[in-house]
């Protein structure tokens, strides 16, 4: 399990005068099922560019399977299953031509490697003469799943799959990368969901062109090192105001409906804290101890 | 090859599907060779003439009233003086003078022959001509009817004189140049839109992270082009024929197998056209600016390169259409071989090869 499919070493790569990826390396063990976790902007695009050979690094080195970047474009071409950010099908042709045409162009047909995108394809069949154009976003991406894994690749690399997708199909969908993996591809993606990461075996967490920590997800969580509080009033807003002025406060990120706080001294009398909130007309507070997710520790990691 | 196939049949599907360009390929050949041909060639109405009338008998009164109820022309003035004529042209309302000779009616009957001279402005040339024509016929159609009714032969001699553009050149200029400015535009443009729209929608992206190359793919995309230009070349021809009555002296196959050559050339144009512009928009603007006008201006299609400045000369002398233009003529027309146009048969080969050989070389197999 530990044989090794991408390994990336000290890359770099800038257009004009932006750095986007400023010297990143990692590797990912064949089977495995990797996560590039950061915000839009941070460099996700272009690593997994360079990893298709679609763009040139400008220094360092990666290769697939053993297979150079540069030098060996072709052959990892013929072994690697992408599916860029947007959707690049033909929107002019139908679900069944599209997914006909892709088995063509990897020299394979449909019936061959149906066994691998049936569980995908099944959901996306009843709409087979329907043009991709015309499909919703959660099927335009199962679509274009099923083509990038048309020719049953050894490596799949996804690129946001799961942006401007709605709750319940990100859901689906990551639930048919885990079926994947367990079929034994390996498999890359990119994702600025920080929820997403935990789904991953293991997550580069990125930002600015650099690889702030690669770990497990749990690892990553369990190094947070400290007490963390969510806390909730009626007024949101003059609540997180009110905590940036608090001596003893730390961090203070608001989460949904709730904020996350860590305090100075890692120690917090929660009851103290809710009667100067009291005092500072807020009514309805709620305050509890939590365990730290991916986000959190982001956040931390960011302001290190 | 199955691969290969695969994407033609794709490219077909993509074509014809979207009607916009099903109305490019299939509508515009049809309606600009009608609209050339017509334009060209229509039947006159109206046109504004003047008559120097220098004998003012019943037989010239007569044949001026004949003229001006023909439908075709409508009297502007009347000119009493040789210096008139000029003048009356210049102002560029009348088209045509026509001129009696003093005695007319008197020489008709007693030498049994009298003059008419018809004077046209031919800056169009074209128009000059038809209008010339008809005036000549309908003189004819009077001297039949009403002077050959006694047995003397009466005869009128109808003088036509052309000004200005005396050669008349253009005439049957427009059927080899709107092939050569069609083929230019299905061949180049939509060949450079269709592989540019790839990149544009994200596919191209998908298309080079497999197993594909880039001669598959470019030639993918331009086979289903070849046969539409075909099919569009053969359209254009059996029009010209059947209802521009043009003629088709020379060998049909060779005709044809010179059309494939230029459609070839106007192929590697549009994929190297591709190969520079990023977005749709851009290759179209390419297109239409590079191509399609130098071909409609420079090559000799409207306007004649002798005539042009010897800068304009030169570039002409770079406008592959202007050598296929020279090529269709010479088979249509004069029925020439492929001794005569083996120069410009040679000149569209070598372009061809040469677009061909830049576009692989700048074909990008990456995405920068």
């Amino acid at each position: 399990m530990n044989e090794i499919a991408v390994e990336v070493k000290g890359l770099k790569k800038s257009y004009d005068k932006v750095d986007a990826v400023k010297g990143v390396s990692f590797s990912v063990s064949k089977g495995e099922l990797f996560g590039l976790i950061g915000p839009d902007g941070a460099g996700k695009t272009s690593i997994l560019r360079i990893l298709t050979t679609l763009i040139l690094p400008n220094e360092g080195s990666a290769n697939i399977l053993g297979y150079d970047v540069v030098k060996d474009y072709k052959k990892i071409r013929n072994n690697i299953g992408y599916m860029p950010q947007r959707f690049s099908l033909y929107q002019d042709l139908s679900v069944e031509e599209n997914l006909e045409f892709f088995a063509q162009v990897f020299g394979t047909t449909v019936k061959e490697n149906y066994d691998l995108i049936k569980d995908i394809y099944i959901q996306i069949e009843p709409f087979k003469n329907r043009l991709a154009g015309k499909l919703s976003g959660g099927m335009k991406q199962k679509l274009a799943l099923c083509c990038a894994l048309i020719h049953s690749p050894d490596i799949l690399i996804l690129d946001e799959p799961t942006t401007g997708v709605d709750a319940v199909s990100r859901k689906e969908f990551w639930e048919m990368l885990i079926r994947l993996k367990l079929k034994g591809i390996t498999i890359i993606v990119s994702t600025p969901y920080m929820d997403e990461a935990n789904l991953c075996d293991r997550v580069a967490l990125i930002q600015n062109g650099t690889i702030m920590k690669i770990d497990k997800p749990a690892s990553i969580t369990s190094e947070f090192g400290r007490m963390l509080w969510a806390i909730k009033s009626e007024n949101i807003y003059k609540l997180i105001q009110d905590l940036r002025q608090f001596e003893f406060i730390d961090t203070v990120y608001p989460f949904g409906e709730f904020i996350h706080i860590t305090s100075k001294s890692n120690n917090m009398d929660t009851n103290s804290l809710i009667s100067l909130l009291k005092g500072n007309n807020h009514s309805k507070i709620e305050i509890l101890e939590i365990q730290p997710n991916i986000e959190d520790c982001f956040m931390a990691l960011m302001n290190n | 090859m199955s691969r290969f196939w695969g994407f033609v049949k794709k490219e077909f599907n993509h074509i014809f599907r979207d009607y916009r360009t099903m109305l490019i390929l299939f509508g515009m050949p049809v309606a600009q060779i009608l609209i050339f041909g017509y334009v060209v060639s229509n039947e006159i109405k109206d046109i504004k003439i003047a008559i120097y009338d220098k004998s003012k008998d019943n037989v010239t009164q007569e044949i001026t009233n004949k003229i001006l109820s023909s439908g075709y022309f409508v009297l502007d003035k009347n000119i009493d003086n040789d210096n008139q004529v000029e003048e009356a042209f210049k102002k560029g309302i009348i088209r045509e003078v026509i001129v009696f000779e003093p005695h007319f009616a008197e020489k008709l009957e007693r030498e049994g022959k009298a003059s008419i001279q018809i004077l046209a402005d031919a800056s169009d040339a074209n128009t000059a001509n038809i209008v010339s024509n008809y005036t000549s016929a309908i003189i004819r159609t009077y001297m039949k009817n009403e002077l050959m009714k006694g047995d003397l032969p009466f005869e009128i001699d109808t003088n036509v004189q052309i000004l200005y553009n005396k050669e008349l050149k253009g005439v049957y200029m427009f059927v080899p140049g709107t092939m050569a400015l069609i083929l230019m535009l299905v061949s180049a443009m939509m060949t450079s839109i269709s592989i540019t729209r790839e990149k544009e929608m994200g596919t191209m992206e998908v298309l080079l992270v497999s197993p594909l190359r880039s001669m598959p793919i470019i030639l993918g995309k331009v086979i289903p082009y070849v046969g539409l230009a075909f099919v569009n070349a053969l359209v254009i021809i059996a029009l010209s024929y059947f209802v521009f009555d043009m003629p088709i002296q020379g060998n049909l196959a060779f005709l044809l197998l010179e059309t494939l050559l230029f459609i070839l050339m106007a192929l590697s144009l549009g994929i190297l056209i591709s190969t520079v512009s990023k977005s749709q928009m851009m290759a179209m603007f390419i297109s239409m600016f590079a191509l399609m006008l130098p071909t409609m201006l420079l090559s000799g299609f409207i306007f004649p390169i002798e005539n042009m400045p010897k800068i304009l000369q030169w570039l002409s002398a770079i406008m592959p259409a202007r050598y296929f233009i020279v090529i269709v003529k010479n088979i249509m027309i004069k029925g020439s071989g492929f001794m005569v146009v083996w120069k410009e048969t040679l000149f569209l080969v070598g372009i061809t090869i040469l677009f061909l050989g830049i576009s692989i070389k700048k074909f990008k197999v990456r995405l920068e």
